[in-house]
């Protein structure tokens, strides 16, 4: 149960490999969530991370097989599963994602394609068992890992951005079919975050790291809130980049 | 649905039986998430509710079944609340055996809480002054449960936050009252031995003993406090002229907070100012004075909702008791408390007499409470370090209070909760009493 400090006993993370994921994931530990569920694509390849987690406090742990590729059914089975096996999760951390090669993408349909299914489409079929059976046991907050590029979509990756802009507006939605359940919707909204995935890619302003998304998005929970930016400046400067009229904002070196 | 905290707030089916028959039928009912009991919400945290189960608001369970009034014996509905009890009960020169910091708590809530009052170093808590109650358990229906008769059954309920069945019905043995006022000798203590050498001294003398404490003040004012003690005033020590009235017990409703006040409108500085003129108000040496029953005992019931005060961030307190003899713990947790500045507004202190077991909270020593709002900095590390402060010397936090305890260190503060686990299944082999609470700490145990 979450307690009166915004603390909490269980996450369940959909793309457990993600680092915002796990950074998020080991600030919880290290408060005292004991049971962590990783769900990755590849979850041989998070033994060391899960070791990491039980070292810290852990004594829950595990790692299971989630492709969102995978169909809707085959989400719901793993979702029931998980749920079955570990009670109430507090939290559904909902991290997975792929920034694809934007060149590619613009030209070939399969590989946008395979953008949006992975960071829209396919999360979508895993939010809406968990939604449901958070639901059911009237608690519990679905974090959902959005970005600032989702906001308003940028020539230099728009693909990537209109995948998390679904992605963005489909858990806003929900949170507000989900006011007075018990459960709340986290919508976090980090700009350029330095990892794996942005590797080689040249730095946005006001560039963080997954532990600073991970320290906002703990606030987020602790409060309660809808919505995280992180850095939280730039709630003000997308405010400003989203009402900039398209003649001007495509000539913007970003 | 929260507690009085306005904290971490689930969704559960509400239920308002008005019989003890249409609460054996819900709780026989059973359902995957359970159900628990629930009064009138002053629990801080989330003891009295049960997120996606049901909840049974037992407010509805209000008769009289019986009272002997010259015996001072009397049995009602477990809805009752405490200052209904004593608005029945005092004209016929009774009163309440224990009455919390507010009287609008239910008589099953009392019982569940097993909670104390100003009397406790004399007279223990609620379930000291029990005869008897009904309690519903979900599979065997509803039994009488006597302390002689059910040892386990009645000691694992005192206390037992709702998870061994719903009371429905108790026997309480009232104490005799002449009239509605309490005799008051105040006086103030410097610091924090000063209060504490008073209170060893005195408080044998006062039935009701307390002191409110400032836990702002540092250096060599650490711990000063005000120190008010008394006991029900006779007949014979009111002025002439009201020695005929018919005594009655009044809550007077003069103030109400507002809704939407922001979070952080009680900062330290405010609450600093705040105790400073409460300290400086209070004088430092009276004796006899005669005040209302409610100013004494329930000084907050004139406010409604004050919670709201502490804003959409809500509050919580942090209750704790540690043992005679460990008053440096007691020392270190109010350097903390100043130290960090954070704003602990209306603190309590007081010596708490023999306890009772398994989960009952008062152990003979010292208690504090202190209301800290939620969203203060870093208030969860601040208050697990002060939890194993606690922990270390022995003593613990009180459950009804807590919306927050780290549940590795339960079984360190109540070493019998194996013991009150294995009572507890008996009573509810099923696991069909679950309550936000009991979620939260692991209090059920099991798989």
């Amino acid at each position: 149960m979450k307690d009166a400090l915004g603390d909490l006993d269980s996450v369940l993370v959909l793309g457990g490999g993600s680092e915002i994921a796990l950074a998020t994931v080991r600030a919880l530990v290290a408060r005292r969530a004991r049971t962590v569920v990783l769900a990755a694509r590849r979850p041989e390849s998070l033994s060391a991370a899960a070791e990491e987690l039980r070292t810290a406090g852990a004594t829950d742990v595990e790692t299971v097989r989630f492709d969102a590729g995978d169909d809707a059914e085959a989400h719901a089975r793993l979702v029931d599963d998980v749920f079955d096996r570990h009670g109430d999760f507090d939290v559904v951390l909902v991290a997975a994602g792929v920034l694809g090669d934007q060149a590619v993408a613009e030209r070939d349909g399969a590989a946008a394609r395979a953008v949006v299914h992975t960071n829209f489409l396919g999360l979508v079929s895993a939010i809406v068992p968990c939604a449901e059976r958070m639901r059911a046991q009237g608690h519990g907050t679905i974090a959902v890992l959005s970005t600032v590029a989702g906001e308003r979509p940028r020539r230099s990756n728009f693909v990537y951005g209109s995948s998390k802009a679904g992605l963005d507006a489909f858990a806003q939605g929900l949170g507000d079919a989900l006011a007075g359940t018990g459960v709340n919707v986290l919508v976090v909204r980090p700009g350029f975050v330095h990892t794996r995935m942005t590797a080689g890619l040249d730095a946005a302003p006001l560039a963080t790291t997954p532990e600073k998304v991970a320290e906002a998005t703990l606030d987020g929970l602790a409060r309660g809130a809808h919505t995280v930016w992180a850095p939280p400046a730039l709630r003000y400067v997308m405010s400003v980049l989203r009402h900039m009229p398209r003649p001007v904002f495509r000539r913007l070196p970003m | 649905m929260s507690g009085w905290g306005r904290t971490a707030p689930t969704l559960a089916t509400l239920h308002r039986p008005v019989d003890a028959e249409e609460v054996t039928a819900i709780l026989g009912h059973g359902g995957a998430r359970g159900a628990i009991a629930r009064g009138l919400g002053r629990s801080y945290g989330d003891a009295a509710q049960n997120a996606g189960g049901r909840v049974l608001s037992l407010t509805g369970l209000r008769n009289v079944r019986d009272f002997d009034v010259a015996r001072g014996l009397i049995t009602v509905g477990a809805g009752l609340s405490i200052a209904e009890l004593a608005r029945l009960t005092l004209p016929f020169g009774w009163f309440p055996p224990v009455l919390p910091g507010t009287s609008q708590v239910t008589v099953g809530g009392a019982i569940a809480a097993d909670v104390h009052g100003k009397n406790h170093h004399r007279e223990g808590s609620f379930c000291d002054h029990l005869r008897a109650f009904e309690l519903v358990t979900p599979g065997g229906g509803r039994r009488t449960v006597t302390p002689e008769g059910e040892p386990d059954a009645f000691g694992a309920t005192a206390g037992g936050m709702g998870l061994t069945g719903a009371v429905v019905e108790a026997t309480i043995e009232l104490i005799a009252a002449e009239t509605d006022r309490v005799r008051v000798d105040t006086e103030r203590a410097r610091d924090l031995d000063d209060v504490l050498d008073r209170m060893e001294r005195g408080d044998e003398g006062y039935r009701y003993s307390v002191a409110w404490i400032d836990c702002l003040a540092r250096g060599r004012g650490l711990g000063r406090s005000v120190l008010m003690r008394g006991d029900h005033a006779t007949r014979d020590e009111l002025p002439r002229g009201e020695r005929d009235t018919m005594p009655g017990f009044a809550t007077p409703r003069v103030l109400s907070a507002p809704r939407g006040v922001p979070s952080g409108l009680l900062s330290a500085p405010a609450v600093r100012a705040l105790n400073e003129a409460y300290f400086r108000r209070a004088p430092r040496l009276e004796r006899g004075r005669l005040e209302p029953l409610h100013t004494f005992f329930n000084p907050l019931d004139g406010v409604r909702d004050w919670n709201r005060l502490y804003g959409p961030r809500g509050l919580l307190q942090y209750q704790l008791v540690v043992p005679f003899g460990a008053e440096d713990a007691l020392r270190t947790v109010l350097e903390r408390l100043s130290g960090e500045r954070r704003p602990a507004f209306l603190a309590v202190l007081k010596r708490f007499g023999a306890g009772r077991d398994l989960l009952s909270f008062p152990i003979p020593g010292w208690t504090l409470a202190v209301d800290l709002p939620a969203g203060h900095t870093e208030l969860a590390p601040f208050l697990d370090e002060l939890d194993q402060l606690v922990a270390a010397a022995d003593g613990r936090v009180y459950l009804a209070k807590d919306s927050r305890l780290r549940r590795e260190l339960l079984e360190r503060m109540y070493p019998q909760l194996k013991h009150w686990r294995e009572l507890r299944a008996g009573l509810d082999p099923e696991g069909s009493l679950r309550s936000d609470l009991a979620r939260r700490l692991d209090l059920v145990g099991g798989p």
